[in-house]
């Protein structure tokens, strides 16, 4: 492990709740992660990687534990700064899609680059551009409810890469779709993470969408109890 | 920032046409009801205070009773004798006319008419500020003798004769035949909804002899222009005490009053009708404002997690804030100038439709539009600061 891992997390613990119902969903999870790697994340359901990625996704704070950022400690960062690392080197793409409702593709796409400060011309070509390159681009007028899941995810992936972060982080990006359409999402995936060195970081339950990964970790009980990278490769 | 936080805030207004409009209309319904309701209460005020100023601001009048209106509890009414004891003792007194009071149907032909029929001398005229339209007031004479002739109002003429000359024409007046010799100058309708030129005037005799049968009667005075009305009220109040035979420590048992007590006697009921209506109108400017925080709590859910998104794609806490606070200053603005404008064109229609004029009153326009902005602002922003200061996935997370 080097010191220029893009992310590195050492003894990240969480604890949700207090008092007698509080329940330690992370156990203490040392990890580090290279620029321009595919990781996929495997567990059953229940064991911490949810959570391990709203705190790598700074959405969540962990309970203690320290996580670097390029190096630097996010738990140093106040909320604001954690907005704005979000807002310039994280993207995300959900289970549920987590698109604005009666708000058509392109202005779901635009978003981020709106929080950018972006000029509105640059802001429609490079949602347009965004869109294109996930097969979009004749839907750019339709809102979510006109779209089918597969779509909607691809309006996601579209909304997360067009600020090219160096990070993308999909939460079980699969999870609502049919095999099929899966396995183009995962192309997608996959292409962005090829072509552009975009950094993914996934989590999935199927083998199938796993194989995708260059590296898998396995999560049990709050641990990390099994990393492809430390038995030399998938 | 400004200008992208503004656009967001339009966009998202124009996405939520229905919740929009929701919003925008419980504040319209509640601004415009209690703008129109002080509105035409304070025209009907204006209007009572109009109508007495009407009668001449150096008028008195003197009733049995401490009671403004009818019944003068118990209290001994005036006689003949008490009006010529004012009219020849009070030298600041210019004219004392005796008023008395009844209703009668009266019939010319094949048209009848409920009105009022005043009995009182020629003083009653210039007393109470009227006017002659056509003919003449009853003489001297006829007012000794009792007569059987009327001066009316217009709207009993239009009621009896239509358009013709109602002057020299007969009316019938319970058993008798009455001659119409004077027709009034019209002074249009009251704010109580009283038709003041609903009249008929006699000799007071007359209406004593052949309508009322009793010698009861109240005053109208009206006061010469160089004399002041405290010292005329003083001493008509003075002599009545004398002739009442009403003992050092007791109190008056009649009242005089002038023009000013009397109006401020009616405007105090149309005022406080005034603060009743604009109560109720109050209620539902509330009520406006409850729909408005049911329209957001209802939509909370959906808005908490949209926050979420914005948190999690890169939108700082203060971002998020001001589009909601523009969001919602921007829609209950857009409620409180509608409401105004509705308002104002309601309250110029039922003002004319009630014969009140319409008085523009700047204080309660800016009072309802500022309460429906805070309304807006309490209900649409407090729920969105609450989820912006979530984390991120507690708002993507809401349920
Ligand atoms: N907000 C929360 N409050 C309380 N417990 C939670 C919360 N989120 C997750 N947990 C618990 O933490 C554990 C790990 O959850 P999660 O990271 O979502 O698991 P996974 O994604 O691997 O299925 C689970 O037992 C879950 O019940
Ligand atoms: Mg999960």
């Amino acid at each position: 492990m080097s010191d220029s891992a893009l992310i590195r997390l050492s003894g990240i613990t969480k604890t949700y709740g207090r008092g007698q119902a509080a329940f330690q969903a992370l156990k203490g999870i040392n990890l580090s992660i290279g620029a321009g790697d595919f990781v996929a994340v495997m567990g059953s359901s229940g064991s911490g990687k949810s959570t391990t990625m709203n705190i790598l996704g700074c959405l969540d704070v962990p309970t203690s534990g320290s996580y670097l950022f390029q190096g630097v400690p996010v738990e140093r960062l106040s909320r604001n700064q954690r907005t704005l690392l979000r807002r310039n080197f994280l993207g995300f793409v959900f289970q549920g899609f987590n698109l604005l409702a009666r708000t058509t593709a392109l202005e779901n796409v635009e978003l981020p680059l709106v929080y950018r400060g972006e000029p509105a011309a640059m802001r429609h070509a490079a949602a347009r551009s965004a869109l294109q390159q996930v097969g979009l681009e004749d839907w750019e007028g339709h809102s979510p409810a006109e779209l089918s899941g597969g779509q909607q995810q691809r309006v996601a992936i579209a909304r997360a890469i067009v600020t090219s972060p160096a990070v993308l982080l999909a939460d079980e990006p699969t999870g609502n779709l049919d095999t099929g359409t899966s396995r183009e999402i995962m192309e997608l995936i996959s292409a962005f993470n090829q072509k552009q060195g975009i950094t993914v970081l996934m989590v999935t339950h199927e083998p199938d969408m796993a194989k995708y990964a260059r590296r898998v970790i396995r999560f049990v009980d709050g641990r990390v109890e099994r990393d492809s990278r430390d038995e030399g490769g998938v | 920032m400004l200008w992208n936080t503004l656009l967001l805030a339009l966009r998202s207004i124009r996405r939520n046409l229905m919740r929009s409009f929701l919003t925008i209309l419980g504040i319209v319904i509640g601004v415009a009801a209690v703008i129109t309701m002080v509105t035409l209460g304070n025209g009907a005020t204006q209007s009572v205070s109009d109508q007495i100023s009407s009668m001449g601001s150096n008028l008195l009048m003197v009733i049995p009773g401490q009671r403004f209106g009818p019944g003068s509890g118990g209290a001994p009414s005036f006689k003949s004798a008490d009006v010529d004891a004012v009219r020849n003792q009070i030298s600041g007194a210019e004219r004392v006319a005796p008023v008395v009071g009844t209703s009668a149907t009266v019939v010319n032909q094949a048209n009848n008419w409920s009105t009022s029929v005043t009995g009182s001398t020629s003083d009653f005229f210039p007393a109470g500020n009227w006017e002659m339209a056509a003919g003449r007031v009853f003489s001297e004479t006829e007012e000794r003798a009792g007569k059987a002739v009327c001066v009316i109002g217009e709207t009993v003429r239009e009621k009896l004769f239509g358009r013709q000359n109602p002057v020299g024409g007969e009316i019938r007046v319970k058993q008798f035949s009455c001659e119409v010799i004077g027709l009034l100058k019209s002074k249009g309708q009251s704010a109580m909804g009283h038709d003041q030129d609903d009249i008929v005037v006699m000799p007071l005799r007359t209406v004593q002899r052949r309508l009322v049968g009793s010698q009861d009667i109240n005053m109208t005075i009206s006061v010469r222009g160089a004399s002041s009305i405290d010292a005329v009220k003083q001493q008509i109040t003075l002599l009545l005490r004398e002739r009442r035979n009403i003992g050092e420590n007791q109190d008056d048992d009649f009242r005089v009053m002038d023009t000013r007590q009397i109006a401020e006697t009616l405007t105090s009921t149309t005022k406080i009708l005034t603060m009743l209506l604009g109560a109720v109108a109050a209620v539902s400017l509330l009520v406006g404002g409850i729909g408005i925080m049911n329209i957001m709590l209802v939509s909370v859910t959906e808005r908490t997690r949209e926050i979420g998104i914005r948190l999690a794609i890169g939108a700082l806490e203060r971002e998020v804030l001001l589009q909601f606070l523009i969001e919602a200053v921007v829609l209950s603005s857009l409620g409180g100038l509608v409401g105004i404008a509705l308002a104002t064109g309601a309250s110029l229609f039922l003002a004319g439709l009630m014969g009140v004029p319409y008085i523009f009153d700047p204080a309660i326009n800016l009072v309802s539009f500022l309460f429906s902005a805070a309304i807006g602002v309490i209900f649409g922003f407090f729920p969105a600061r609450r989820a912006a200061g979530l984390n991120p996935i507690d708002a993507l997370r809401h349920e």
